[in-house]
């Protein structure tokens, strides 16, 4: 019931007027609080119509994004009637491109690695931090810092109790890129007298990478691990790769382009036993997978609010207590967070931020379920087509994070063909470069494969028709393209593709 | 003003999604006949492969039939569709002077995608090229 009505407000509505309608529709709600709200919500479709969709706010609008999509179009069919063109196209793509779909006008949304839906009971909580409860958190001589103060330690416990933590060694962040950077910057500094070595892997996410190539350049030695054809680390491979001036292993949890599940708690008893210090790079995985920093030896972890339903600009590091995990701080200033991380935290965030891992962790089986149902669809719904594989591990991985590779079609062309669903071939970071991803090719899988490959996201609000309409609709785009591949066209002629010698580019 | 942030903001030009949802003369012609010629450009792991196969009169060298079949972005399916277009009914003489830039100027090519372009120009070379080669060897023998 709340998926649906929630699924609906975001397709028919912009996030602002849902919320204001939200308020509005309560029963016991002010009146005139709520006359003024209405009011406000008419000046907002007033302030849309008259101003034609050019004020910044309105990009993100519904109806601003509908007329936008209306030019285009209309464009774009007065292109088709000057040209009475030598036809030989299909109609496979025309429902792709066309105006009304009977689904709402935007997109299917199949990127939840990239980001998801901020939960409308997240937003609900972080409104009164924009209204009311403005204080500063730090401010500890007056009621307005406490009360905002006890929310943000309120959502502190929060965000700990998913991966039984205890709430002081949580350090708020702008976000997963911010704890990655400081643990592979931070660690690595604080022991650079004594220790030069940092092992982390070649899948990773390129915040950890892009970091500790930048540690290279303090003199640090970097081992990068390889990983198999699953897209796993070798552990004999990482247990080799320790030596006495190693200071830090970072593994990523949860892989945001093939969904892979490292082996965390090996690892975490790996690290142990040498003395190591295991930072894992949870973003895609907090809240979705079990973990538990005390059972795996898990001695920093970065989270991200984002990826769990929560608001965006804001995440978290766990850092370890006992035994203390010490490291530089990135940032100089007032020694907020345990003097880890200084700035004012952002109480509308923090405590949005909480809310959405409360939500992670009281409602972690309904979500397990949900998700494994719809992947488990969709991955029996692709693979039947043919020449298509699942990228990474089956075994070890997570379910809402699929990533399919489908043989003679380009990747660009076959995005182009699904314009209804909002889905990615790779990290959202690198989907404006035109490089394959790295992260396939540390699989093993050459250029062709990698230029052909698309990740799907599955979360909470996906629903089992939207799953039921994207398979049909990959299944019918992939048949075009491939109609109109000439590889596809030579395998199916018999041709090996590696016999010949291409011209290149 | 509006549509020109429209334009920048989106990567495709409304001429490409033309041309790539309605792409002209997919196919393929028969590679053995002698007034055939077949150019093959590109390659997979680039991400662009173009297949251009142009049919001659052999008298007149006018290109009587034109098809493509093309592995890549919406830029080279609609760069090749619409250079299909354009050699159709045109001496291969002619033909063989087009160059990338009208191609990239018609389908409003982002500087990222000019490569597109340029490979459609090799495309239709190299089927000339082709279909000159086996003219010549028949000639000969």
């Amino acid at each position: 019931m709340l998926r649906s009505s929630f699924v609906r407000a975001h397709r028919i509505s912009s996030t602002a007027t849902a919320a204001i309608s939200r308020y509005a529709l309560r029963p016991n709600g002010n009146t005139s609080i709520r006359r003024s709200l209405a009011s406000s919500a008419s000046t907002v479709a007033k302030a849309v119509e008259s101003d034609d969709g050019l004020s910044i706010e309105t990009h993100t609008d519904v109806q601003a994004a509908n007329k936008e999509q209306t030019n285009i179009r209309t464009a774009s069919n007065s292109i088709k009637s000057t040209t009475d063109g030598i036809s030989s196209g299909t109609t496979a793509l025309n429902h792709a491109y066309r105006e009304n779909t009977g689904y709402g006008t935007r997109p299917i949304y199949l990127d939840m690695q990239a980001t998801t839906p901020t939960d409308p009971r997240v937003l609900d909580t972080m409104l009164k931090y924009y209204t009311g409860l403005y204080g500063n958190p730090h401010s500890n001589t007056h009621s307005y810092g406490w009360e905002t103060n006890k929310a943000v330690e309120a959502a502190r416990e929060y965000v700990a109790d998913v991966i039984n933590a205890n709430s002081k060694e949580i350090i708020f962040t702008s976000g997963a890129t911010e704890s990655n950077n400081m643990v592979v910057k931070g660690v690595a500094r604080f022991y650079s007298k004594t220790k030069k070595h940092i092992i982390t892997t070649k899948t990773e996410h390129k915040c950890v990478i892009e970091a500790a190539r930048a540690m290279m350049n303090e003199g640090f030695d970097v081992t990068f691990l390889n990983v198999d054809a699953n897209g796993l680390v070798d552990l004999k491979e990482l247990e080799d790769a320790i030596r006495p001036d190693t200071c830090l292993v970072s593994v990523m949890a949860v892989n945001n382009e093939i969904g892979v599940i490292q082996p965390l708690k090996e690892i975490g008893s790996i690290c142990k036993k040498h003395k190591v210090y295991f930072h894992t790079d949870a973003a895609q995985a907090y809240g979705k997978i079990p973990i538990d920093v005390n059972e795996m030896n898990i001695d920093l972890l970065s989270i991200s609010s984002h990826k769990i339903y929560g608001p965006k600009g804001i995440g978290a590091l766990y850092v370890r207590r006992r035994p203390r995990v010490r490291l530089e701080p990135l940032l100089s200033g007032g020694g907020q967070e345990r003097g880890l991380r200084s700035g004012t935290l952002a109480p509308p965030n923090v405590a949005g931020f909480g809310e959405a891992a409360r939500i992670m962790k009281t409602e972690y089986e309904n979500d397990k379920k949900h998700i494994e149902r719809l992947s488990k669809k969709l991955v029996d719904g692709l693979l039947a087509n043919d020449h298509t594989n699942l990228n990474g591990s089956a075994l070890h991985r997570y379910p809402g994070c699929i990533n399919v590779s489908f043989a003679y079609v380009e990747g660009e062309s076959l995005l182009m063909a699904l314009r209804d669903i909002a889905l990615s071939s790779g990290s959202a970071c690198t989907s404006a470069s035109l490089e394959p991803s790295y992260v396939l090719h540390a699989l093993g899988k050459d250029d062709a494969m990698a230029h052909s490959s698309i990740r799907f996201g599955i979360g909470r609000f996906t629903t089992e028709a939207e799953v039921d309409y994207v398979i049909k609709a990959i299944s019918e785009r992939v048949k075009f393209l491939r109609e109109l591949s000439p590889l596809w066209e030579m395998v199916q002629e018999g041709i090996d593709l590696d016999s010949i010698e291409w011209s290149g580019h | 003003m509006r549509s020109s942030m429209i334009t920048t903001r989106r990567l495709y030009h409304p001429k490409v999604i033309e041309h790539y949802t309605n792409p002209r003369n997919v196919g393929s012609l028969d590679k053995k006949s002698k007034d055939v010629g077949t150019g093959i450009v590109g390659a997979p792991a680039c991400g662009d492969v173009i297949k251009l196969q142009i049919q001659v009169d052999d008298k007149t060298g006018i290109i009587e039939n034109v098809k493509f079949k093309t592995f890549g972005c919406g830029s080279a399916i609609a760069s090749s569709s619409y250079m299909t277009e354009l050699v159709h009914g045109m001496s291969i003489d002619d033909a063989a002077k087009i160059k990338n830039t009208e191609i990239a100027k018609e389908l409003s090519l982002p500087p990222v995608k000019l490569h597109c372009s340029m490979l459609a120009e090799d495309a239709i070379k190299a089927a000339i090229k082709d279909y000159k080669t086996k003219r010549n060897s028949t000639v000969l023998h």
